[in-house]
């Protein structure tokens, strides 16, 4: 063991790891996050990659971060601004300087800061010489040369031996945060199984960059220490908002007792659900890559009609491209899922970055009076409750369930308390088998037809599009049984809001001056927002919904125990405009679309704006 | 209870719905010939599911007892894969048209074929959009005068059969809706494991009267039909003395005359089911140069989609505990 420098103890710490798409920094955020939750520490992360796959090299467009939030105590946000900015080449520094605290420290690999690097990267000079960076800590270290000499004995190429860059950075910067190495050199060693120079020389990068730390003088810089955070005992591991989704779905399915077929199409940002089911067929999912977007819907409407849980994924496109196939099955009341991570729009937008637009869409989106019920998730771990739910929403009321997520959600990470397995629910979905007096749209007392399923001996029947007889199931064009027919589905959606829990106030008071609404994935920049104006000693609460459709029965109530609502969410207003519109209050908008996450301290002046108008 | 074990009849596959379409269209007859040709199949009834998409045609479930589902423009193909991949032992029939199957759901059938789904695809081809009244359609040809296409349609017609040999089917096969063959075809179709195309020249008594009389007409049917047959000479005509023949030096056929010019019986091609290159030969004949090509064209089998889907699935049936376990764990005390 060598001797430490003194450690300085911090609470939190952010950390942007920023370089070329092909530096591997999604890679190296990731390794760092293991060690950090290893470490004990609550944690969030942001994943944050361009959408092209390898721009060229050196240009801003072509830049890939990955941010780190890491603390001794509740971690709820990737954080608005970062303390370290590790910066592989000028564009890195470029694209990511402007998210650095003042004073805030720059981990810059010299090397590549060349002449040809700096003019791809839109320089006219060198910003760590011509006083660019005078407002920060900058820390200017030849890692590229550093490199190649950790890896000199290897004899690798000197494009491969540059390749291990990132853990030599990595190394450092474990050094820093005094990080455990052991994670990352298990993970080198099983990665590189076949290629053991190649793990021999990540691993060389990783320790020479750690003894660098611990042996250099660097000047203003020191090693810190953050103390694990206080959590609940048991098993724990990092979860993306994508693992909640998938492992619920499959959760789920166990529950209801059906298994599930997952078909999908590849879209921005929602393929990795995709990615991660489709090799767990042994746990009862059949995955299908569909030839489109439409053909995915379908694929899963006709599973459910055969008894499994058909589900579907897909981003804002091709939910546009899905409604007409959400249509039949809200028509036909089967159970389905649809997946919508959103991401900025309109049209193709901007596919890797967040927004929260997506919401009137999936409450209308379809021709006709189709009302489904909609979900959102609001953080990793929360992903894997919410699918759940879906699954049983689904699968007890006969319904259509979207479940909302983001480009943002389903690549955050955070650490997630392992559920035990006796304690994973149970709701079996039973399929109908009794022919006495047996129609398909026969309703029960909630509202709910049967699920009758091709095979089944004596309960053949034809279903569809078309509207069908209220006493019989077969088609009708009759007026007054269209408004009946309507009137049922809609009845059906609404009493789902007996069978779900009763909207709470995450935090604050129960009733007062003002309550911050907010939905899915800004969760956690809202929460952090009001404590910190509770800290201020400003009277907020905040309300966090997680049913959309249907909304909480009390949910009115309890908005209108406020004298302020405020909602703040990723677009022009859209929960705002349902619950002005549903419940006559005026509520107020704070709304953001830059593809970003809601920013605490954006929100914080505006509780304080509100709070100074009702004064 | 409609025991599985009762021995079914024609009948006990109508349901008890009105039959709505037009008086005289050829889709009665084919309705006629998939009741009688179901009992014969030895498949419980309630394993039968029959989908389809949007049009005339596709309102042929609702005249069945059998299971279905009458579902959107195109998107029958897409469907019915989702009832196999969920439960493959369901026999399924998808229903469709020369509109929903080649136009708005081209894309969904290219990829049906493609994967080899094991199921029968019926697909009644009647030149025409009937359902919305008259319109061309993406098999008619050039020059129909509809309402969209006054002056004549100056689209080239597809070929369903050459889109389906493209798209990779392994069975093919054509036929008319009031042939009595056609219960033998759709036997066939059955027997198949995989895609089972079966184009079935319909009759739209309504806007498309008499699109397949140079075929159909019984006066020159002989003439214009050429009913293939597995390891038989592919002859036709009133005396079965027109056969076809490759032309010499090239890869296309021609009618010859047996006796005439030389030509024997060994001249004439032998009609070989696996054979792909024939099957596009015999595919793209047309009347009134050529006889229309009627049977089972192509038959190759090549294991099925769902099957092999289900072949992947490992013999270990995990506990949810390993799965939420996967990834690297830590434990707080």
């Amino acid at each position: 063991m060598t001797t430490q420098k003194q450690r300085e103890t911090v609470e939190t710490v952010v950390i942007r790891f920023a370089g070329d798409s092909g530096d591997g920094m999604q890679l190296t955020g990731n390794q760092f996050t293991v060690s950090t939750a290893l470490s004990g520490n609550d944690l969030a992360t942001f994943p944050d990659y361009p959408a092209e796959i390898r721009a060229p090299v050196g240009t801003t467009f072509g830049v890939s971060s990955f941010q780190i939030h890491f603390g001794s105590h509740d971690i709820l946000t990737p954080g608005d601004s970062v303390d370290v900015l590790v910066a592989m080449n000028p564009a890195a520094l470029k694209v990511n300087l402007d998210t650095l605290k003042v004073g805030g420290l720059i981990v810059a690999d010299a090397d590549s800061f060349t002449d040809r690097n700096l003019s791809k990267a839109g320089y006219d000079s060198n910003p760590l010489v011509d006083g660019t960076v005078a407002p920060y800590q900058l820390l200017e270290l030849e890692v590229s040369r550093f490199t190649l000499e950790a890896v000199a004995e290897l004899k690798l190429s000197k494009k491969d031996g540059l390749r291990c860059k990132n853990f030599w950075t990595l190394g450092l910067l474990m050094w820093m945060f005094d990080r455990p190495r052991d994670p990352v050199h298990e993970w080198i060693n099983k990665k590189f199984a076949k290629r053991e120079d190649l793990a021999r020389a990540n691993t060389a990068a990783l320790n020479a960059g750690h003894i660098y730390g611990e042996t250099a003088e660097l000047s203003g810089v020191t090693g810190y220490s953050v103390a694990p955070a206080e959590v609940a005992p048991g098993t724990y591991k990092t979860i993306t908002g994508t693992e909640g989704l998938a492992q619920g779905l499959v959760v789920g399915a166990r529950a209801a007792e059906t298994e599930v077929v997952f078909a999908s199409y590849p879209i921005t940002p929602a393929s990795p659900v995709l990615h991660y089911l489709a090799d767990l067929k042994e746990y009862g999912v059949m995955t299908f890559q569909a030839e489109d977007e439409i053909a995915a819907a379908c694929v899963a409407i006709g599973a459910s009609f055969a008894g499994k849980l058909g589900i579907t994924s897909s981003s804002g496109p091709g939910i546009a491209l899905k409604g007409e196939a959400i249509g039949l099955a809200v028509s036909t009341e089967l159970p389905m899922i649809i997946i919508n991570a959103q991401r900025a729009g309109p049209s193709t937008g901007m596919p890797t970055k967040a927004e929260q637009a997506d919401l009137l869409q999936a409450l209308h989106g379809r021709n006709g009076e189709s009302p489904i019920a909609v979900l959102a998730a609001a953080t990793p771990s929360d992903s894997f409750e919410v699918a759940i739910e879906a699954v049983r929403i689904a699968t007890h009321y006969m319904t259509p369930v979207m479940l909302m997520t983001d480009s943002y959600l389903v690549n955050a990470a955070e650490p997630w308390l392992l559920p035990n397995a006796d304690d994973l629910p149970s709701f079996p979905a039973p399929k109908a088998t009794e022919t006495e007096g047996f129609h398909p749209f026969k309703r029960d007392e909630r509202g709910v037809r049967p699920w009758a399923v091709p095979g089944t001996p004596g309960l053949e029947h034809r279903i569809g599009g078309l509207e069908k007889g209220f006493d019989s199931g077969n088609i009708s064009y009759d007026p007054t049984n269209h408004q009946q027919m309507t009137d049922a589905r809609a009845a059906k959606i609404e009493a789902i809001a007996d069978d779900i829990p009763k909207q709470t106030v995450d935090s604050g008071p129960q009733t007062g001056k003002l309550v911050v609404v907010g939905w899915g994935s800004t969760h956690g920049s809202i929460k952090t927002a009001v404590a910190r104006a509770q800290e201020e000693g400003l009277e907020v609460s905040h309300v966090h919904i997680r049913y959309l459709s249907p909304l909480p029965r009390n949910l009115e109530a309890v908005l209108k125990g406020f004298d302020k609502v405020l909602v703040s969410e990723m677009n022009s207003g859209q929960l705002l405009s349902m619950l002005r519109a549903r419940y006559l209050i005026p509520a107020v908008g704070h709304n953001r679309v830059t593809g970003q996450l809601i920013r605490v301290d954006d929100l914080v002046n505006q509780i304080r704006n509100v709070l100074e108008e009702t004064k | 209870m409609t025991g599985s074990t009762v021995e079914l009849k024609a009948k006990d596959f109508a349901s008890d719905q009105e039959v709505r379409w037009c008086p005289g269209c050829g889709d009665y007859a084919i309705l006629k010939a998939v009741q009688r040709t179901l009992p014969g199949l030895g498949v419980p009834k309630e394993n039968f599911v029959f989908v389809s998409g949007i049009g005339c045609s596709s309102r042929f479930p609702y005249y069945m007892s059998t299971y279905g589902f009458h579902t959107i423009h195109g998107r029958g193909p897409a469907i019915a894969t989702g009832v196999k991949v969920a439960n493959p032992e369901l026999d399924v029939w998808l229903i469709t048209g020369d509109g929903d199957a080649l136009s708005i759901g081209g894309n969904h059938l290219i990829h049906l074929l493609r994967r080899n789904v094991n199921l029968q695809v019926l697909l009644f081809n009647n030149e025409i959009y009937g359902l919305t009244k008259g319109q061309y359609s993406p098999t008619s040809k050039r020059g129909t005068r509809s309402p969209t296409s006054p002056r004549g349609s100056v689209e080239h017609p597809l070929s369903a059969g050459w889109l389906a040999m493209g798209a990779g089917a392994h069975f093919v096969a054509r036929s008319i809706d009031t042939a009595k063959e056609l219960t033998t075809v759709l036997t066939r179709a059955h027997e198949h494991k995989g895609t089972s195309l079966v184009e079935i020249l319909q009759n739209c008594i309504v806007f498309n009267d008499g699109v397949f009389e140079a075929v159909t007409d019984r006066a020159t049917a002989a003439d214009r039909q050429i009913h293939v047959e597995h390891g038989k000479p592919l002859v036709f005509g009133k005396e079965k003395n027109l056969g076809l023949k490759l032309k010499a030096g090239s890869l296309t056929v021609e009618v010859v005359t047996i006796g005439g010019n030389g030509i024997t019986t060994d001249d004439i091609m032998v009609h070989n089911e696996k054979d792909k290159v024939l099957a596009a030969l015999l595919l793209g004949m047309e009347a009134p140069e050529f006889p229309v090509a009627l049977g089972v064209i192509y038959c190759d089998p090549a294991p099925t989609y769902e099957q092999m889907l289900y072949e992947q699935v490992r013999e270990e049936s995990p506990t949810l505990d390993s799965l939420l376990n996967r990834g690297q764990t830590w434990e707080v005390v």
